[in-house]
C-alpha cells in the first residue's frame, strides 16, 4: 500500500491542497503533485489495465516512459485519452477516469483474457481468425474492433487553441538537467543565442533528487543551490531563452527541431494556447536528454507495486510518497542503493537488497551493509506473488520475503532518440550494457559536420561528475562548430568522482527460467509482450528486430518501447545466439513522446485551415442566394436558386435565359497571365500547340498547353495586347500551375529569351455577359462601340464601359453572342450592379458554374479535368485544328510523335446519345464482349461529361471511345451505376448550333 | 527538413518554401531526337546515392529556379547555384572533389 509521508517532498507545497477526481470520486493532493504521485499518496496503486490481458496495473515509472498509468483526462471538448498520470501535473478540478476496463477498474470482465493467455501468444491474430471465412465480417471483426485501442476518442471539436512558434537559435540545448544547464551556461556566456528546453516542470533533472539522498555537491555547493544559481544566471542573459514543460520531440535535417510546450495543461483556466509547437532552426544541438532506467524481466514483474528503483526514489524525495511499507530492492547496479538509503531515511522498511552481482565487498553494497541493510549478492527473484498488488517475493534460493513493493533496476539506457532521428550512430557499451551515441558518427549538418553533440547521461556517463564534464565539453564542441572561441575548460563545474562498481547485465531473472516463468516476465507492459512472446517470434522466423517488433507488438505501445526495447533486443539476441549489437535496434522516429494533434494543427483549423479565395463580387452572390461550389481554393456560385426553386430548377432556368435572352457569369477566377517582351511570341509558340506569334494585335485565339510528355494540361483564350505583349487566360484551377510552367521553361531552358511573365489573375474582375441580348445590354451602358464589324468574334477592345475602365473580349464559352468584360478588381462590384441594372429590361439573371458546364457541353467544348485526366492528348479530343503543322517544335510535340500517340485505336472524343433520352452515369464505361487478362469485362470507352440538357430536353454526354469518330451512328452498351446497361449512340460532340452562327452575330 | 540558400535572393530557404524539380542539367530532346534519346530525357534519371545535382524552385519566396549539389545519403549540401547554366560551376566541382576525395562527384 502506497501512502503519503508525514514530511518531505521537494516538489510539493503541503500548504496548498488540490481537489481532483478519479473515476468519479473526489480526493485531494498537494500543489506540485503529478496525478500519479497524488493517487499513490491516497493509497491507490492500480490506475489502469493492460491492453491485451486486462491485467491490473500501477505506475512503473515517474516520467514520460510510463506504460501503465494511462487515463482519460478531462471531459467534453477537453477530453483526451491515454494521458500518462506520471507527467500530468495536478490542478484544482482535474477529472480523470481509468481506461480499458468494464464495468470498473476493480472488476473487469476483460481480465478473462489473462486466463486465456495460453491461447493468445504473439501473432495469435495472424493464426486464429482465418476460419470459417464467413465469421470474419460478422463475428471476428466487430469483436476485434470493439476491443481495439485504449481509451475513448474525444467527441466534438477540441475546445482549446494551439499555436506554432518559429524560432532560430545558434544552439538548442535539449534537456535541462545539470548537463544541459552546464552546456547552456557556457554557450550563453560566450554570447551565442541559446534555446534551452526541459521536458518536465523542474530544472536540474535527476541530480537534484539524488543529491537529497547522497549529499552530492557541485563546485562545493549543494546541487539544488548550484541549479538555482545556474537558472538565475541563464535567466539574466538576454541571449538565452529557457522553457520548462517543453520537450524536444524531434530532430530533423539541417538543424530543424520540433519542441512541444505544454503551456496551460497545469493551469487550464489561463487564457492562453494550451500547447505550443516550437519550430526551431538551430545551428547546433546539444542532446542532454538523460537516461532511462530499465526494468528487470522476472516472473510477476508487472504486479502493481513493482516499480523502477529511480521512480520509487523520485516519488519519495520529490513528492513525499512511499510506494509501499516494505520495499524489496532488486538491482544489477549501484544506483538502486540510493533508493534503499532514501527509503530507510524516510522510515520505510527495506527487508532486503537483492544484488545479482557477486563479490560486492566494496562500493555501494559494502556501504549499504555498513548502514545495516541486508544485502544478498548473486541473488535473484524467482517469483513475485500477489493478486492485484505485490504481497511477497520468492528468491531463487527458496526464501520468501514478505513485502508490498519491489524497486527494480536493470541499469540505464541513454536517451538516444534525438541523436538518432537524423542518422546519428550508436555504439554498444559492453560495460554498461547499453547503446550510447558514437561521438565520431554524429548526425550531420548541411556542411557535413556534426549537427549535434550529446551531453550528460545521454552519453552513457551516468555519474554526476561525468555528467557535468560532458555538458561542458558539449558546449566547447558546439562553440567551435559555431565559430566561437572555445570556452575555457576551467569554467566547467565539477563534482566528486564516485567509486562505482560495474553493473552486470541481466536480461532474464532467473537466468534458467522455466517456460511457465517466462510467460510471466513482462517486457512491454502496455501491450502485454512477455519474454516468451519474443522467443516465440524468433522460433517462428521473425529474426529481424523490425519483424519481431511487429509480430509481437514489442515497443509499439504509447511509450514506443522506451522501457522495453533494450530488454526485448537482448532476449531476441539470446534466442538467436547473437550479440546484441549484431541484432541492432529498431529505428528511432520522432516524436520522442506523443504530442497533441491540436499542436500539430496549430492555428490551421476552421476558417484558417485553408484560405478561401473570393472574387470581388462574392458578397453580391451571397446576397443573390448563390449556392457555392469549391473550385481549387476559390468559391464560385454553382447556381442562384430563387424562392421555391430547387438547385436543378435554377440551373435549367439559368440556361434557358442564356439561350433565350441574356445572363451573366462571374468569370473573375479565370487565370490571367501577362507574357511580355521582344521574344513573347516566340515563347508562346513553344508553350502552346498552336501558333501564337501570328496573332494580330486586338485579336484572340483559343490555345492548348501540353506537358513535355505530350498530354493536354490546360487551355484558354490568348489575347494579343500589343506587339510584344500577350494576355493568356487559363482555367480557374490552372493559373498558378501554368504560370509556374511558363517560369520553369523561361528560367531553366530559354533563359536567354527576353520575356517576362506576371500572374495578374486577382487584379481583374471579369464578367461574362452571354445571350442574344448581350450586345444591347452593353451598349446601353455606353462608351464603347461593340458593333459586329467593329468588334468581331474573337477580338477585344479597350475603353470605358459606362464609367468604368474596361477591356471587352468577344469570346464565347456558351455558344451564344457573348462578351467577357474585365475591369480593375476594385471596380468589379460596380460593374456587376451596372450590368444587372442595364439588363433589367431583358430579365438578365446571374448564372452559375453548373449552367456554364451544361452550356459548353451542348456545344461540345472540352473542359480540362473532365475530358482530360493526364493521359489525354489534344488529338484524342479532335483538337487537331489547334495544333500547328507549321511549327518545328512546341512543348509536347516530340512526345506526340511516339507510335502509341498516333495509334488509330486510341479512345477519342465523341458525343453520346442514349436511345431512351436518359442521363448517363458519370464515368460510365462502354462495354465490349469478352474479358481482359484479369477476368474483368472488356471496355471500349468511358463517359467524361454527362448532363441533362434543358435546351435539347434530354441527357447529353461526351466520352472517349475507341476510334470513336470513325464509328458515328454505332450503338454501344454503357454500364449504369444503378445496375444494368443502357444503349447509347455515337454522335457528333457538338449538339447545338453546329455552324456556330449564334456566337457570330 | 532541408535548408537551401537561394542564390538569387540570398535567403536560407526552408524546404517548405521550396518546390523540388528533380535532376538538373538535362538536355532537352526535341522533334528530331531518337526514341532512345527522348526516353532518356523524359524518363530516365540517375538517382544516385551520393552527390546529386538537382533543381529547386524558391516557390514561396522569390520564385526563381536554382540548382543545388546535395549528397542524397547524408543531405550534405556542397553549394547552390543559378539554374541558368548547363553544367555545374568548376569551383563547386572542385569543392565536391575535395570533400569526397573525388569519388562521388
Amino acid at each position: 500500500m502506497s501512502y503519503r509521508l508525514e514530511q518531505g517532498g521537494l516538489r510539493i507545497d503541503r500548504s496548498r491542497r488540490i481537489g481532483f477526481s478519479f473515476d468519479g470520486r473526489g480526493t485531494e493532493g498537494f500543489a506540485g503533485d503529478t496525478l500519479a504521485s497524488a493517487l499513490l499518496g491516497t493509497g491507490r496503486r492500480v490506475m489502469g489495465r493492460s491492453f491485451k490481458y486486462h491485467r491490473p496495473r500501477g505506475p512503473v515509472t515517474c516520467g514520460a516512459d510510463e506504460p501503465n498509468a494511462l487515463v482519460n483526462l478531462g471531459q467534453g471538448g477537453r477530453a483526451e485519452p491515454n494521458q500518462r498520470a506520471t507527467v500530468t501535473e495536478l490542478f484544482e478540478g482535474l477529472t480523470a477516469t481509468s481506461q480499458n476496463r468494464w464495468p470498473s477498474l476493480a472488476f473487469d470482465v476483460g481480465a478473462i483474457n489473462a486466463r486465456l493467455s495460453r491461447f493468445l501468444p504473439a501473432g495469435f491474430y495472424y493464426k486464429t481468425f482465418l476460419w470459417p471465412r464467413s465469421f470474419w465480417k460478422h463475428v471476428y471483426e466487430p469483436v476485434i474492433r470493439a476491443s481495439a485501442g485504449l481509451g475513448r476518442p474525444p467527441e466534438g471539436p477540441d475546445a482549446d487553441r494551439y499555436e506554432h512558434l518559429n524560432v532560430h537559435a545558434d544552439l538548442l540545448v535539449a534537456g535541462g538537467g545539470v548537463a544541459g544547464l552546464q552546456a547552456a551556461l557556457m554557450a550563453g556566456r560566450a554570447g551565442v543565442s541559446v534555446l534551452l528546453v526541459e521536458e518536465t516542470a523542474h530544472w536540474g533533472g535527476r541530480a537534484v533528487i539524488d543529491a537529497a539522498t547522497d549529499g552530492a555537491r557541485i563546485d562545493g555547493q549543494p546541487v539544488a543551490d548550484w541549479v538555482a544559481a545556474a537558472v538565475a544566471e541563464l535567466g539574466s542573459m538576454a541571449n538565452v531563452t529557457m522553457r520548462l514543460r517543453t520537450v524536444a520531440a524531434g530532430l530533423y535535417d539541417h538543424g530543424f527541431a520540433l519542441a512541444w510546450e505544454r503551456v496551460t495543461d497545469h493551469r487550464p483556466w489561463d487564457d492562453a494556447p494550451r500547447h505550443r509547437l516550437w519550430r526551431i532552426r538551430a545551428r547546433h544541438v546539444v542532446t542532454a536528454t538523460g537516461a532511462l532506467e530499465r526494468p528487470i524481466a522476472f516472473p510477476g514483474n508487472d504486479l502493481p507495486g513493482v516499480m523502477l528503483a529511480g521512480a520509487v526514489r523520485e516519488y519519495l524525495t520529490g513528492y513525499g510518497v512511499a510506494v509501499g511499507r516494505e520495499v524489496v530492492v532488486v538491482t544489477n547496479n549501484d544506483d538502486a542503493y540510493r533508493t534503499a538509503h532514501a527509503l530507510k531515511a524516510a522510515g520505510v522498511r527495506v527487508p532486503a537488497i537483492l544484488d545479482v552481482r557477486s563479490g560486492v565487498a566494496s562500493g555501494a553494497p559494502a556501504a549499504a551493509r555498513e548502514a545495516g541493510f541486508r544485502v544478498l549478492e548473486r541473488s535473484a527473484i524467482a517469483k513475485v506473488t500477489g493478486g492485484s498488488s505485490v504481497e511477497a517475493v520468492t528468491l531463487t534460493s527458496g526464501e520468501t520475503i514478505i513485502c508490498d513493493a519491489v524497486a527494480m533496476s536493470g541499469g540505464y539506457s541513454p536517451v538516444v532518440h534525438l541523436w538518432s532521428h537524423t542518422g546519428g550512430k550508436l555504439l554498444w557499451d559492453e560495460t554498461q550494457a547499453h547503446f550510447r551515441p558514437d561521438p565520431d558518427r554524429a548526425p550531420l549538418a548541411a556542411d557535413g559536420g556534426a549537427a549535434a553533440t550529446a551531453a550528460g547521461a545521454a552519453t552513457g556517463g551516468l555519474t554526476l561528475a561525468e555528467t557535468l564534464a560532458s555538458g561542458g565539453q558539449a558546449a566547447q564542441a558546439a562553440l567551435t562548430r559555431l565559430g566561437h572561441a572555445e570556452a575555457d575548460a576551467a569554467t566547467i563545474a565539477t563534482a566528486e568522482p564516485e567509486d562505482v562498481l560495474p553493473m552486470k547485465p541481466v536480461w532474464m531473472m532467473p537466468a534458467e527460467a522455466t517456460a511457465a516463468q517466462r510467460q510471466k516476465m513482462w517486457l512491454d507492459y502496455q501491450n502485454d509482450v512477455k519474454v516468451s512472446d519474443v522467443q516465440l517470434a524468433q522460433r517462428e522466423g521473425y529474426e529481424s528486430v523490425e519483424h519481431a517488433k511487429r509480430y509481437t507488438t514489442l515497443g509499439m505501445a504509447t511509450d514506443q518501447g522506451k522501457l522495453s526495447n533494450i530488454n526485448g533486443l537482448a532476449i531476441l539476441a539470446q534466442a538467436k545466439g547473437e550479440a546484441i549489437p549484431q541484432v541492432g535496434t529498431t529505428t528511432f522516429r520522432p516524436p520522442y513522446v506523443p504530442i497533441s494533434m491540436g499542436s500539430i494543427a496549430g492555428e490551421a483549423r476552421g476558417g484558417l485551415f485553408q484560405p478561401i479565395r473570393r472574387t470581388p463580387m462574392h458578397a453580391l452572390h451571397d446576397e443573390a442566394g448563390a449556392v457555392w461550389e469549391p473550385v481549387g481554393h476559390w468559391r464560385r456560385p454553382f447556381a442562384y436558386p430563387q424562392k421555391g426553386e430547387t438547385r436543378d430548377e435554377a440551373v435549367q432556368r439559368e440556361i434557358a435565359q442564356v439561350r433565350g435572352r441574356v445572363a451573366m457569369l462571374d468569370a473573375s477566377t479565370l487565370g490571367k497571365i501577362v507574357v511580355k517582351g521582344p521574344d513573347a511570341g516566340r515563347f508562346l509558340d513553344m508553350i502552346y500547340t498552336n501558333m501564337m506569334s501570328t496573332l494580330k494585335v486586338g485579336r484572340c485565339r483559343y490555345g492548348l498547353i501540353c506537358s513535355e510528355n505530350g498530354f493536354l494540361i490546360d487551355d484558354g483564350v490568348v489575347a494579343r495586347l500589343g506587339e510584344d505583349e500577350f494576355l493568356c487566360h487559363t482555367t480557374t484551377g490552372g493559373a498558378d500551375r501554368i504560370h509556374g510552367h511558363m517560369e520553369e521553361w523561361l528560367q531553366t531552358e530559354w533563359w536567354d529569351w527576353q520575356v517576362y511573365t506576371a500572374n495578374v489573375t486577382e487584379q481583374w474582375a471579369q464578367v461574362a455577359v452571354a445571350g442574344p441580348k448581350a450586345r444591347e445590354v452593353l451598349e446601353s451602358l455606353g462608351g464603347l462601340d461593340l458593333a459586329r464589324d467593329t468588334l468581331p468574334f474573337m477580338s477585344w477592345t479597350e475603353g470605358r464601359l459606362g464609367d468604368i475602365p474596361a477591356r471587352v473580349f468577344r469570346i464565347s464559352f456558351s455558344g451564344e453572342l457573348s462578351y467577357e468584360i474585365a475591369v480593375p478588381a476594385s471596380r468589379g462590384p460596380e460593374l456587376w450592379r451596372a450590368l444587372r441594372r442595364a439588363g433589367k429590361p431583358h430579365g438578365i439573371v446571374p448564372y452559375g458554374t453548373e449552367a456554364m458546364h451544361i452550356l459548353r457541353a451542348e456545344k461540345g467544348f472540352v473542359m480540362i479535368g473532365d475530358e482530360t485526366d493526364g493521359t489525354v492528348i489534344p488529338q484524342d479530343l479532335g483538337l487537331d485544328w489547334a495544333i500547328s503543322k507549321k511549327k518545328d517544335d512546341y512543348i509536347g510535340k516530340r512526345a506526340q510523335m511516339r507510335p502509341h500517340m498516333a495509334d488509330p485505336e486510341r479512345w477519342k472524343l465523341v458525343g453520346l446519345e442514349t436511345l431512351d433520352g436518359s442521363v448517363l452515369s458519370h464515368a460510365a464505361l462502354a462495354l465490349e464482349d469478352g474479358q481482359n487478362a484479369l477476368g474483368q469485362r472488356r471496355t471500349q470507352g468511358r463517359v467524361t461529361s454527362t448532363y441533362r440538357s434543358p435546351t435539347l430536353n434530354r441527357g447529353i454526354a461526351m466520352g472517349l471511345v475507341r476510334h470513336g469518330p470513325d464509328r458515328m451512328g454505332e450503338v454501344l452498351e454503357f454500364s449504369r451505376v444503378t445496375g444494368g446497361t443502357v444503349q447509347v449512340r455515337i454522335v457528333d460532340p457538338v449538339l447545338y448550333d453546329k455552324e456556330g452562327k449564334r456566337q457570330d452575330v | 527538413m532541408l535548408l537551401l540558400r537561394c542564390p538569387y535572393c540570398g535567403v536560407d530557404a526552408d524546404e517548405t518554401e521550396l518546390a523540388p524539380g528533380g535532376e538538373a542539367h538535362l538536355t532537352r530532346e526535341g522533334p528530331n531526337s531518337s526514341d532512345a534519346a527522348f526516353e532518356a530525357y523524359v524518363f530516365l534519371r540517375r538517382n544516385p546515392r551520393g552527390v546529386h545535382f538537382e533543381r529547386w524552385r524558391h516557390a514561396y519566396g522569390c520564385g526563381k529556379w536554382f540548382h543545388a549539389a546535395r549528397d542524397t545519403a547524408t543531405n550534405q549540401v556542397f553549394g547552390t547555384y543559378t539554374a541558368q547554366c548547363s553544367a555545374p560551376p568548376q569551383d563547386l566541382l572542385d569543392r565536391i572533389a575535395d570533400a569526397t576525395g573525388g569519388e562521388r562527384a
